[in-house]
């Protein structure tokens, strides 16, 4: 049933690329129409209804009855770079979600993460994997780190029109850099500005929270672990102020998505070792309410 | 005045077909067979660019020999159909059988509808859980598809390699003897041919690794490998089977992000 529609379309697509198709009958408009490397171009030759930026703009904005993704925080740290988000999704008041999944990996070499509407935050990361995997895979090689952030730039800027109805998405962008033996953050507006940022970065709505707890607590020297860790402290933060974002839920066992790039390549830490940073940044704040404390002088 | 001379199509199949199986008898040739733990597929190309065996997906993969344009076009479209398909429906509604049809439409298209019908000859190939499940199929330059089983060898002197992996050819065996095995029939192209590592493109779809099977064997690897077949040619094969199919899945992590992706 699917496979037939699909045959369908390259029948269709045949006439668009007559010119292309013309030595070899009727062939279908997969192999022969743009010459391009990039899923998304290709897309919008081929089903440009599948794109996110190619759709109408709904004619009044957008209540808040469609969840919202919330937190993201990432750290870099020496060889490699740690992202993490909590698990909330808000639509309104109400609580969409309370394990929804909002750190990806994105390629081998790089992560990604969303906050906004996530509907449209989900569709345009797995748009954004297939446009690295189908780059990779046609070309013999791997998008630099800005080739990937730029890309990504363009995904951002192309739902211009549905932020400005309140269907924004904002990603936060992560990357190991084979050159810098290093991890590098990258960060958007809704209009498709891209920004590197250092050391560290957060997005969503409990990013403020978020950032002035990473800012404490960042160190230049943070192991992989310790960088972890200091991302679970600041969602615990962003969620100790923010209603929207999810603390660590002990009663459910669902704890924040930690995932790490290194020259390892990307890996989520498994449930039991964010189990246990979970922990710990609980049991520290039964002492101290307001998390570790940073030298006065 | 002249007359356009009449071509019976059976001539004019006939006629294309030679000139198909021509092109394809002059190149390299490339061979595909099970092991233990997925599928191997070894070519005898000395080039490190420009490959005969491709990933397609998590777990196809495309061999192919012939005319280099023809086959990449083919490829190309291929990842497109695949990639397409995945970000349509889900990973798992990628198939074999699916990309198989799609090639055998094309190039039945193309035979019939062509002056010049393509030069190739592929194997498109999926990794299942076990042996059972793993699917070869290969397709013609008229677009007929066979279901194989086991091993498969085309392009070049295809009967002297298929003869000879007829009689190399184990079930269950390991990557070191399946290696062993492929290269042998390569070699059995010419009376004096031998080939070293350096002139052997090799990728497996191992179905032990996650989410994307498919692997490209570094010359270190095969040579290690083809070493490793030779020291014990008869006992060590047998001894050296079961601890080292641990062995390359653990070094295996470093010879995909020393040599990138592909």
């Amino acid at each position: 049933m699917g496979y037939a529609r699909v045959t369908g379309a390259w029948w269709r697509e045949g006439s668009r690329v007559a010119s292309h198709d013309s030595h070899t009958g009727r062939l279908p408009g997969l192999f022969t129409s743009p010459d391009t490397s990039s899923f998304t171009e290709f897309l919008g030759v081929y089903s440009p209804e599948l794109l996110p930026g190619r759709r109408a703009v709904p004619v009044s904005p957008a209540g808040d009855e469609i969840p919202h993704g919330t937190t993201i925080v990432a750290v870099s740290f020496p060889g490699g770079v740690v992202m993490a988000g909590d698990r909330r999704a808000t639509a309104g008041n109400v609580i969409a979600q309370r394990d929804i999944e909002k750190v990806f990996r994105a390629d081998e070499f790089s992560a990604i993460a969303i906050a906004g509407t996530a509907g449209i935050g989900i569709e345009m990361v797995r748009l954004f994997q297939v446009e690295l995997e189908h780059y990779e895979k046609r070309e013999g090689r791997t998008l630099s780190v800005e080739g990937k952030a730029n890309r990504l730039a363009t995904m951002v800027r192309q739902n211009l029109a549905m932020a400005m109805q309140g269907l924004a998405v904002v990603p936060l962008f992560a990357g190991y850099d084979e050159e810098r033996d290093g991890g590098r953050i990258f960060s958007y507006d809704p209009a498709g500005g891209r920004y590197e940022e250092r050391d560290f970065h957060s997005i969503g709505s409990g990013s403020v929270f978020a950032r002035g707890s990473l800012k404490k607590l960042y160190r230049a020297d943070l192991s992989a672990e310790d960088a972890a860790l200091v991302c679970v402290q600041a969602l615990y933060d962003a969620a100790d102020d923010d209603s929207a974002t999810g603390g660590p839920d002990l009663t459910r066992r669902i704890f924040p998505v930690v995932a790490t790039v290194t020259s390892e390549g990307y890996r989520r830490l498994g449930e039991d070792e964010v189990g246990a940073l979970a922990q710990a940044v609980v049991d520290g704040r039964y002492d101290s309410p307001g998390g570790p404390t940073a030298p006065l002088r | 005045m002249s007359m356009p001379f009449y071509v019976s199509p059976e001539q004019q199949m006939k006629d294309k077909a030679d000139y198909a199986r021509k092109g394809i008898a002059r190149g390299r040739s490339v061979v595909v067979l099970q092991y233990d733990d997925g599928i191997l597929f070894v070519a005898d190309n000395p080039s490190r660019a420009l490959h005969k065996i491709s990933e397609i997906y998590d777990r196809i993969a495309f061999a192919a020999v012939g005319k280099y344009n023809e086959f990449e076009n083919l490829r190309l479209g291929g990842v497109r159909y695949a990639d397409i398909n995945g970000y349509q429906y889900d990973r798992r509604d990628v198939t074999a059988r699916g990309l198989a049809n799609v090639y055998a439409q094309s190039l039945g298209t193309i035979f019939t509808e062509t002056n010049k019908p393509y030069e190739v000859e592929l194997v498109v190939a999926e990794v299942g859980e076990d042996a059972e499940t793993d699917q070869i199929y290969r397709l013609t330059f008229d677009g007929s598809v066979a279901d194989e089983h086991g091993y498969v060898a085309m392009g070049g002197q295809t009967e002297s390699v298929a003869q000879a992996l007829k009689d190399g050819y184990e079930e269950g065996a390991s990557l070191e003897v399946a290696l062993r095995t492929a290269v042998r029939a390569l070699e059995a192209q010419d009376s004096d041919r031998r080939l070293e590592a350096k002139s052997l493109e090799v990728a497996v779809l191992d179905r032990n690794r996650e989410h994307r099977l498919f692997r490209r064997l570094p010359a270190r690897r095969i040579e290690e490998l083809l070493a490793a077949g030779d020291g014990g040619s008869a006992g060590g094969s047998a001894g050296s089977s079961g601890g080292s199919s641990a062995g390359p899945s653990v070094e295996d992590v470093d010879d995909v992000l020393g040599d990138g992706k592909d």
